[in-house]
Parts: C-alpha cells; structure tokens; sequence
C-alpha cells in the first residue's frame, strides 16, 4: 500500500514537471557586478548599463559573436557607390514599450537627439551623419559628411539604441528616471545600488523567443559574494566570475560558466609627449620601452594572476580576433634582447620606471609580476598605487611616465586604436604623434571594403608594434556563471547578455 | 528641560555650518575629476565642457558653495552627477533600509552585550567573567568582511537557510525583509555587543563597590533587587551615551557589512560616491548624517533626565 502510494506520488509529480517543464515562464535574477549609471542611451557611459540595455533596448543593428554585423531593426542596409549615404529598411510592426510604433520618423529623431542633446555623450560616434531623410515610413537615409567605415558598428551599441521620441520629448534630459525603448523587456523600477527590474513587453516584435516573465538586475560588487549568490540559488546568473574562483564554480554540478575573450585590452600606456612629464628616457626612446616589452612573459603572468583564464595580449585586439595581425604573435619572453636593447639605449646597467597602477587588486597584482619579471633584465619599476580617478585626471594631464590601464574595447577596429594614436585623438593620454600612423587610420576609417581596411591596420599594428606607446599585456575574458538549469546562453566578445531564445528548465 | 535642550539645538547650529564647509572644501581639494569620471571612456572635450558649465564646476569655489547652501535651505540638495537623480530622493530611499539594519544591530547588541555585561561584573575574577571577556574581545577583533563571507558560505550556501544578500523592504514582504537583514546585522551587532559589554562591566563594577549598593544589600533586598533595580539603573547612564553614539555610527554607514550583504544603506552609497566624485551626493549625506548624529548625542542628553533625577534639579 504504502509503496503504491510512493509510486503515486512520484508519477503525479513527474507528470507536473514534464508539464511545467519545456518553457517555463520564470523571473530571471541576474549580478551584476557594480550599479549601471544613468539608464538613458544617450547620455550612460557603463559597461553594466549596456547589459541592462541587452534587455530592454533594441538597436538598428547587432552583431555575431563573431563581430559581424546583422538586422535588428533595421532588416536591410545599403550604402551608396560613393560612401556618402546609407539607406535602411526598417523593421514593421515594432511598437515601443509606451506603445508609440517605431518607424523612419522615430529613427530620425533618434539620431537627433544623440547629436544634439547637451548631455548626449554619443555625439563623436554620429559625428559623420550630417542629416537623416525620412524616404518612406520604414526607409530612411543616412548621409554622411564622407565615407565612415565604423558607423554601422557604432549602430550596433548604444548610438543605435532606439528610444520613444514621445517618452524623449516629454522627459528630456531626466528620460533615464524611467526609460522607453522597444526592447524585449520594459523598465518598471529601479533602487539605485538595490535592483533594476525589467517586465516582459508582450508586443514585443520577437516575444516568442523571449522566455522570462522578468529580469532583475542585482549589483553586488563582491566577487565571492556574487558566487555565494548563485550557489544558495539567490541568483541565477552572474557576470565577470573572478579568475580565482573558477575553480569553485567549476566543481559545483549545479554551475555551468562559460566565457569568451573581450574585445578590449589591458596594458601600459606611456607618457611620450604629454607635457613636461613626457621628456624623460621612456618617452624618448622607444627602445626602452621595446626591452619592457620583451622582459614581459605573458603566458606566465596570465597563469601567475589570472589561473590562465584570460589571454596573454601583444596587440590592441585579441588573437582571437579577425582584425589580429598574425605576422606578429604573442612572443616568449626575451631577457638578452631586452638586455641589449637597454644597453644600446645607453642604459646597460638598468633604469627606474615609475608606473603608476589603480588601487585594486588585480592591477597590482599584475604590475608586481610585471615588475618582477622587469627586474630581472635590470629595469627597476616603481608601483605608484592611486585611487582611480585621481590616476584618471593625472594620466589625462600628463602628471605620469606609464599608467597601467585598460579599455573595454569596440566592435569596429577603429575604436580600439584611432583616439589612442591619432596626433589629436580624443584618448590620446602619450600625446604619441607619428604622421603615417595619422595617414593610415584615417584612411582605415573611410575603406570601402573589410579586406582595404584589413590591410591598414595591419601596416598600422607593425608601426604601433615598434613605436610601443601602449605595451599590451593581456586581453580580459567575459566570464559568466550560471545555474545548470539555464538553457541556451551564448557567449559573446562584447560580454552582454542576450537573452533570446535562453529558456529555463528545471 | 526645555531651555537646556534649546541651549543644545542652537549650539549645534555653528556645529553643521563648520560640517558643511569643511566637507565642500575637502572634497574639492581631493584630486581626481569628477567630469572625466563621469565621461568614462568617452572623452569628448565639447562634452566634457557643457558638463562642468551644467554642473556649475567652473564657477569659483565659493560660488558654488553659496549656491549648494542656497538650494540646501531650500530642502534641495541637488542631483546626483552619476545617475541624475535629486539627492533627497536617493537619501530617502536609503535612509529606511540604514535605520532598519542599526535598530536590528543595535538590539543584537543590547540583548548580547549589556546581560553579558552585568553578568561578567558580578561574577568578577570567576571563569565566566574570562569567558566573557575572551569572547567580547573577539567580537571586536573579527573583522566584519570576514565574518560576513564565513556566514554567507556557512548559512546561505551550505545549510540554505537565510538569502545570503540584498534587500527587501519591510513593506513589500516583512518576514523576508527580518529574513535577509539576520545576518548583516548579527555581524555589526556582535561587534558592538563586545563594546557594549566591556562599558557596561566595567560601570556595574565601580557601582557595585558603591555606599548605597552595601547598604541595600545589608537591608536585606535579593541580590536580583540590589543588582538590576538600584546597581544597573545608575551603571547605565555612561551607557546610555555609548548607545547613542553607537547608533549616530551605525545610521552613518557599516561600508564593509553593506559591502558584503550588498545592502543599499547609506554607507555604500557615500563610498561610491566618494568614488565618482559624485559631490551632491556626499556633501547631503554628510549633512544628513551630521544633523543625525547631533540629534542622536540631544536624545542621550534627554534620556540622563529620565534615569537620573539629580539632573533634573539643575
């Protein structure tokens, strides 16, 4: 009796969960690991206000995890024989959160409003559209001031988000109180430090790939704390897991993690030229900082620092990139080369560096392997810690010989290098100044076809490899973490989270 | 009662002026900017520019200080640069989350700390009065961070039991809300018990050699009456103050405990705005906080009226 009872039961509950199972709606809780700022795409600057956007704002277009750039509302793109026009067609049928549709007329005042706003920090990254022509209700034409190879990519982040023009207008500069987009998830609160919490858009123009009743966004800043989370089931997802703790989560049956190398770069950015500061033997001569370079084991300090979770770096993409200049790999380290060339520079018997490095852990711990290893072949680093804005406003004034930092990195080649290297580029912190680098970024930018820009960079990493002004050590990797019972994430270099066609099954 | 607590509130005034200025100046002599924090990666100069002239940053010092304390009267402490919203409105969302984990820490701490106490004086010299006392002294050594992270990875992880962080307002589900604050508060508690109970011996033992203590005990009254009702009640007074000021702390911010549990209280939010030079944001906190803390130190004042009638005569 008792046993029939037992075999009752656990037929009547296997008969609920394979019921329940396939696509249950839940309330995903996703970490975060700090708060994003203002939630307006126009005006935010986070990395973790873009993944809150993955969510709830569509874009013109995205892209692949292989940085190819595909339709997301606008279905189709053409650009004309001479560079200076684009014509979208746009998707039908798409409505924003508070129910204004989307059409060429909201594109138009989009780009407007970027460009215009006083707040608008995505001004820059539309600089080359000089007007928008509204040709038709789901066509539109962009023209530009002369061919710009990286504005689709710009498209593809937050100068492409589309926001409600009539939210905008009514709101202002204080839309990011409560934001209207188009996305899969609409905004309904947010505790500033606490949650931000996003409810499924039913009129979503893809609902039947959306398979969450919510999201919420939780910051929690403690990497050991987040994992915590995810392994009581409080959460159950997180992003950037600590290198340190991916062997814990690695044991757990309960954890898959996954991940795939950013697409920005950590390194030493030298002084060159930036005031009274940039004269002195490192900003003078680039064969001392070519001997760095080769005193430099990357393999070992990603091992040493990272458990060998991230990727040993030399140029400002990944190798895993389509832009990575093959003819020059990751070298072994080199200390007789790095020896020599100290000695040619008339350094034979050493010289001190003083780097400067932001005050948390893992750049310290970075520069004091470097330092080691430097050590050796007779370069004496000294580690200026600073809190970070203070390195910030000291790098952007000159006030440094090295900074030890990093950029999060842009789908268009051009974002990781053109602002850096350019005589006027915005990031230009070495104030590095060398007119053929000038001439080939600028034509890289406004190269018709992915094979002429190719080329150009390709000629420009050669010159960057030599003249040094960042040294690259190595390329973060998005890691994530998350409960088994997630289906169907995928990794992208842009570390966002899509959550298209992710279900959760028990 | 009245004029001398009268007399407090308008020598406290000069107090929160004095409070203000040093915070504006402080802040503005730290370095670091906060528009270029605030543009991020982005640097656009054009930008950048309309930013300082929004945020009034290339107005003299002074001048700006003028301004803040002008729209300050006015119950306006600005918008955060970070994320836009008015400073009041972020405090007010913090402020009850702050207020709850201090009234939960603080009843940890005087449940633990003042019985622990009483119990260590009378029983001086005796190995309850070591244990005690070893126990105390590690409360106060353990630091938070650690005991916060063991607790999470003890309680939340291995035996499931509490949320192992985060928040949920008492409004929205009260159970939850005790649920969630356990153990953030248990960890700031038991490091203020162990002050608390080392003030609370240390008073109880110099009363308990007392005249009237001999007395009371020679008429004959219980232990129990002689220890809790005429011993305890003047043993107090110095605690009395301590809790208070406890307390002013506690609302100011636990950084580390609010870290760890990702509590979004009041310390969280000022170290991060001290980050990102967020100005607006600390200089009203500072101000809230230092209001809070004078008021914390007038309610000790009022309660030696109530527990000590000699006051009253003055």
């Amino acid at each position: 009796m008792s046993h029939l009872k037992t075999a009752m039961i656990t037929a009547m509950i296997g008969a609920t969960a394979l019921t329940a199972s396939p696509l249950m709606a839940k309330d995903l809780r996703i970490a975060l690991q700090s708060d994003a700022d203002v939630l307006d795409p126009d005006q935010s600057r986070t990395f973790v206000g873009r993944i809150v956007y993955a969510s709830m704002c569509d874009k013109l277009v995205d892209i692949t995890p292989d940085l190819e750039i595909i339709p997301q509302l606008a279905t189709s793109w053409e650009t004309s024989e001479d560079g200076t026009a684009i014509t979208m067609q746009l998707r039908e049928g798409v409505v924003f959160h508070d129910g204004t549709p989307f059409n060429a007329e909201a594109v138009a005042a989009n780009i407007e409003r970027s460009q215009t706003l006083d707040e608008s920090r995505r001004k820059s990254e539309l600089k080359s559209i000089t007007s928008t022509e509204v040709t038709g209700e789901f066509e539109i034409v962009l023209n530009l001031a002369g061919p710009d190879a990286t504005l689709l990519a710009q498209l593809a982040d937050r100068a492409g988000m589309m926001v409600s023009p009539t939210a905008a207008a009514a709101a202002g500069a204080d839309f990011g109180l409560n934001p209207v987009c188009s996305g899969a998830f609409s905004f309904t609160e947010r505790v500033a430090q606490d949650k931000i919490v996003l409810t499924k858009f039913d009129d979503y123009w893809n609902a039947d790939a959306i398979n969450f009743d919510s999201v919420t966004f939780l910051p929690i800043p403690d990497t050991t704390v987040r994992l915590a989370n995810l392994q009581s089931g409080d959460i159950d997802m997180l992003e950037r897991l600590a290198a340190t703790d991916l062997t814990q989560a690695n044991d757990d049956a309960d954890i898959v993690v996954d991940s795939a190398v950013s697409l920005g770069y950590q390194g030493i950015t030298f002084n060159i030229n930036n005031g009274p500061r940039g004269d002195n033997p490192w900003g003078n001569d680039k064969r001392l900082r070519q001997a760095l370079s080769y005193a430099i084991d990357r393999e070992a300090l990603n091992q040493v620092v990272f458990e060998g979770a991230f990727a040993p770096g030399n140029q400002s993409f990944p190798s895993t990139s389509p832009w990575y200049n093959q003819s020059f790999p990751v070298e072994p380290r080199d200390i007789d080369k790095a020896k020599a060339l100290l000695a040619e520079a008339g350094f034979a018997d050493g010289l001190e560096l003083e780097v400067q490095v932001p005050n948390s852990t893992e750049p310290l711990a970075v520069m004091q392997v470097v330092q080691a290893m430097a050590a050796e072949a007779g370069i004496d680093i000294k580690l200026t810690s600073k809190e970070f804005a203070t390195l910030l406003a000291d790098q952007s004034a000159g006030d440094y010989t090295a900074s030890q930092i990093g950029w999060s990195g842009r789908v268009d080649p051009d974002g990781n290098n053109h602002q850096f290297v350019t005589t006027d580029g915005g990031i230009n912190d070495s104030k590095y100044s060398n007119p053929e680098m000038d001439e080939l970024m600028n034509a890289a930018r406004v190269a018709p076809s992915t094979e002429e820009r190719k080329a150009l960079y390709d000629q420009a990493m050669a010159i960057m490899m030599e003249d040094l002004n960042r040294v690259f050590l190595y390329h973060v990797n998005w890691i994530w973490a998350y409960n088994a019972s997630l289906k169907g994430f995928t990794p992208y270099p842009d570390g966002m989270i899509r959550l298209e066609n992710v279900t959760w099954e028990e | 009662m009245l004029p001398f607590l009268l007399r407090r509130i308008l020598i406290a005034m000069p107090t929160i002026v004095i409070i203000s200025v040093m915070v504006f100046a402080l802040q503005h002599l730290l370095p670091g900017d906060p528009i270029l924090v605030l543009a991020g990666e982005e640097r656009d100069p054009e930008v950048l520019e309309a930013l300082r002239e929004k945020y009034r940053l290339n107005d003299p010092i002074p001048v700006q200080y003028l301004a803040w304390v002008g729209n300050a009267l006015q119950g306006d402490l600005g918008v955060s640069l970070r994320t836009n919203q008015p400073v009041t409105e972020l405090m007010a969302e913090k402020l009850p989350v702050t207020i709850q984990l201090a009234i939960m820490s603080m009843i940890f701490a005087l449940v633990i700390g003042i019985p622990a106490g009483i119990l260590s004086a009378v029983k001086k010299g005796t190995a309850t009065d070591y244990v005690a006392n070893v126990v105390a002294l590690s409360g106060l050594t353990l630091p938070n961070f650690w005991l916060g992270i063991m607790l999470i990875l003890l309680v939340s992880v291995n035996w499931q039991l509490l949320p192992a962080s985060g928040y949920v307002p008492p409004s929205e589900d009260f159970w939850q809300s005790i649920r969630t604050m356990l153990m953030p508060s248990f960890v700031l508690g038991t490091a203020l018990a162990a002050t608390l109970m080392r003030h609370t011996r240390s008073s109880m033992i110099g009363v308990l050699s007392a005249d009237y203590v001999r007395t009371a005990r020679a008429k004959g009254l219980a232990e129990r009456v002689v220890i809790l009702k005429h011993a305890l009640r003047n043993a107090l007074t110095p605690i009395v103050t301590l809790t208070a000021l406890l307390f002013g702390e506690l609302v100011a911010g636990a950084v580390l405990t609010e870290q760890i549990f990702t509590i979004p209280g009041f310390g969280k939010l000022v170290v991060d705005a001290v980050f990102n030079r967020d100005y607006a944001v600390v200089q009203g906190i500072v101000l809230v906080t230092a209001v809070g803390f004078i008021f914390m130190n007038l309610f000790a004042d009022a309660m030696y009226y109530v527990l000590n009638p000699r006051l009253r005569g003055q």
